[in-house]
């Protein structure tokens, strides 16, 4: 196959995503609603410098938005008998995957940098490190895309099975990453739980790019990033494949 | 015969149940070919190794020459597919369905734009093509599934069981489609339980049972493999015992409706019978006709009378 036709292929799956998916109230719940009312339940009450909560907010933003849509295109699609049809156009099952892949992350890209650029006239916090910034929105995007596209795989027609799944892995994972409780106070168990979530080494990596608090060295989160993407698509890949025909 | 479309020794197997067994055929370039089985026979495994949805466990297809398994890309661009259970985007309007398949097929906008256009009006959806797919009926999203299939004018059609369920105008209308797409030069292979549609639009037929390929000819001559099975075709009114129609010549007798069809291999003598009888006991005959062996007949002998 030509890079030309698999790249047509991951371009229209997400040109389809786009106009279909995200308009869907699972994405807009779980990707729009739940990070800000999680942030309003941790923030509220609490005596905590706004500034210094802000790395953490926006990774639990590109988290839920980015892993909001790749959960539900592939069940849903079963569910409504279109996953044969698309699978009979000239493309294959990586080209559909990284489609709902580029779906995700432009969806979590998009609503984050307005929350980004949104809260740079609201709160006072000092970027110094742009590049790490969007070198970490965009790996974490697409590392959480990812993530949504391998929580899609097990054979199911049922879009809410795979979303509360979705909930059950994502929920754990914002307790243990550094958003509520900073890296550098963790101790523990809890600490080397931490270093297993993808979402630790993004809200490090904004810490790096935002106020350059990090406890990482520079540059451990993107690598990592990168390493989570990888296997998470060669994990979705492999299990897609192997339930193919049970969702036909 | 130049081959559009090769089966070699396919197999399929889920987990105990062999699906397909060992099935071989060819279909010529521009060849209406039927593919027929009763429910679970195998016809749609079978579609789908062809298509290249699933990996046969041995054997191997090609479409025009193309094995899908080991270049799925390049063959379903040689194909249009409209898969039994695969629907369309009910989210989508008509036309941003037929855009999407036009874009996976490769087609410039200018061509998915005058393509589309063609198709609206052959597929009488012109003033519907900006409402959302989900408002349609079941005939006019078939109507749609059939435009993301042919946009690219595919020299290979592969119809599973398009008309089930539709009604008689949307099953006109996919048929006379189907049609001029052959008569375009487009190699035709359906699928389907329904052994008329099959008898009047198939040159050749190949029917499957329990994944095994039993019979593969034209309509005729299987229904000649099967001379001796004819039918009388009789509506009688007034009160009768149905028992009396019997004699030696006489197989079976089946009620369907206000008809009466009597199977048999002797026609003439059972004709005769039948009309002294009707003298007889005073009955009338207010109609009656001959039929020769059907495909049915041969369909329902090649599959142990599942359907």
């Amino acid at each position: 196959m030509r890079y030309s036709e698999f790249l047509r292929g991951v371009i229209t799956t997400a040109e389809k995503d786009v106009k279909i998916y995200y308009k869907k109230p699972p994405v807009i719940i779980f990707g729009l609603l739940f990070p800000f009312l999680m942030f309003l339940a941790f923030y509220i009450g609490r005596k905590v410098e706004l500034s210094l909560f802000f790395p953490g907010f926006l990774a639990m933003t590109l988290f839920f938005t980015s892993s909001s849509v790749g959960p539900l295109v592939t069940p849903w699609e079963r569910q409504a008998g279109t996953y044969e049809r698309l699978l009979s156009y000239p493309v294959n099952i990586k080209a559909v995957l990284m489609g709902d892949i580029l779906a995700g992350s432009v969806f979590g890209i998009a609503i984050s940098s307005v929350v980004l650029v949104g809260s740079l006239f609201f709160i006072n916090m000092q970027i110094v490190n742009v590049g790490m910034l969007l070198a970490s929105i965009l790996m974490g995007a697409v590392a959480f895309s990812s993530l949504g596209v391998l929580i899609s795989a097990p054979a199911t027609t049922s879009p809410s099975s795979i979303m509360m799944l979705s909930s059950l892995i994502r929920f754990p994972l914002i307790f243990i990453s550094g958003i509520f409780i900073p890296l550098s106070q963790m101790k523990g168990v809890i600490k080397y739980m931490s270093y297993i979530s993808p979402l630790t080494y993004l809200v490090d990596s904004f810490h790096s790019g935002i106020g350059g608090k990090n406890v990482l060295p520079t540059g451990i989160g993107i690598l990592a990033l990168l390493i989570f993407s990888g296997l998470f698509l060669l994990l979705a890949i492999k299990i897609h494949k192997r339930n193919m025909v049970k969702g036909l | 015969m130049t081959v559009a479309v090769e089966a070699s020794d396919l197999s399929k197997t889920f987990g105990d149940v062999e699906a397909v067994k060992d099935v071989s055929f060819k279909v010529g370039k521009g060849e209406f070919f039927g593919f027929l089985g009763p429910n679970g026979a195998g016809k749609t495994t079978t579609i789908r190794m062809l298509t290249g949805l699933i990996t046969p466990d041995s054997g191997k297809a090609l479409i025009d020459g193309i094995d899908p398994q080991k270049d799925p890309i390049h063959a379903k661009m040689k194909m249009g597919i409209i898969p039994e259970f695969g629907n369309i985007y009910v989210d989508l309007t008509a036309k941003e369905n037929l855009h999407l398949a036009g874009k996976f097929y490769g087609m410039s906008k200018k061509e998915r734009e005058k393509r589309a256009s063609e198709l609206l009006q052959i597929l009488k959806l012109k003033g519907r093509e900006n409402d959302a797919v989900r408002n349609f009926s079941k005939g006019m999203k078939q109507r749609v599934n059939i435009g993301c299939a042919i946009i690219h004018e595919p020299p290979v059609l592969f119809l599973d069981e398009p008309t089930s369920g539709l009604d008689v105008q949307s099953k006109r209308l996919v048929v006379d489609i189907v049609t001029e797409m052959k008569e375009k030069g487009s190699t035709i292979f359906l699928t389907t339980h329904n052994i008329q549609e099959a008898n009047e639009l198939c040159e050749r037929v190949g029917i499957i049972h329990e994944g095994d390929l039993v019979a593969i000819d034209s309509p005729e001559r299987l229904r000649n493999t099967f001379d001796k099975t004819q039918s009388i075709e009789v509506s009688i009114e007034g009160e009768f015992d149905i028992d009396m129609l019997h004699n030696d010549h006489v197989n079976k007798i089946e009620r369907s409706g206000d008809k009466l069809t009597i199977f048999t291999d002797h026609p003439d003598v059972t004709v005769k019978r039948l009309v002294k009888l009707t003298d007889e006991e005073d009955l009338k005959i207010l109609s009656l006709r001959t039929q020769g062996p059907s495909l049915e007949e041969a369909f329902v002998r090649l599959t142990g009378d599942n359907e």
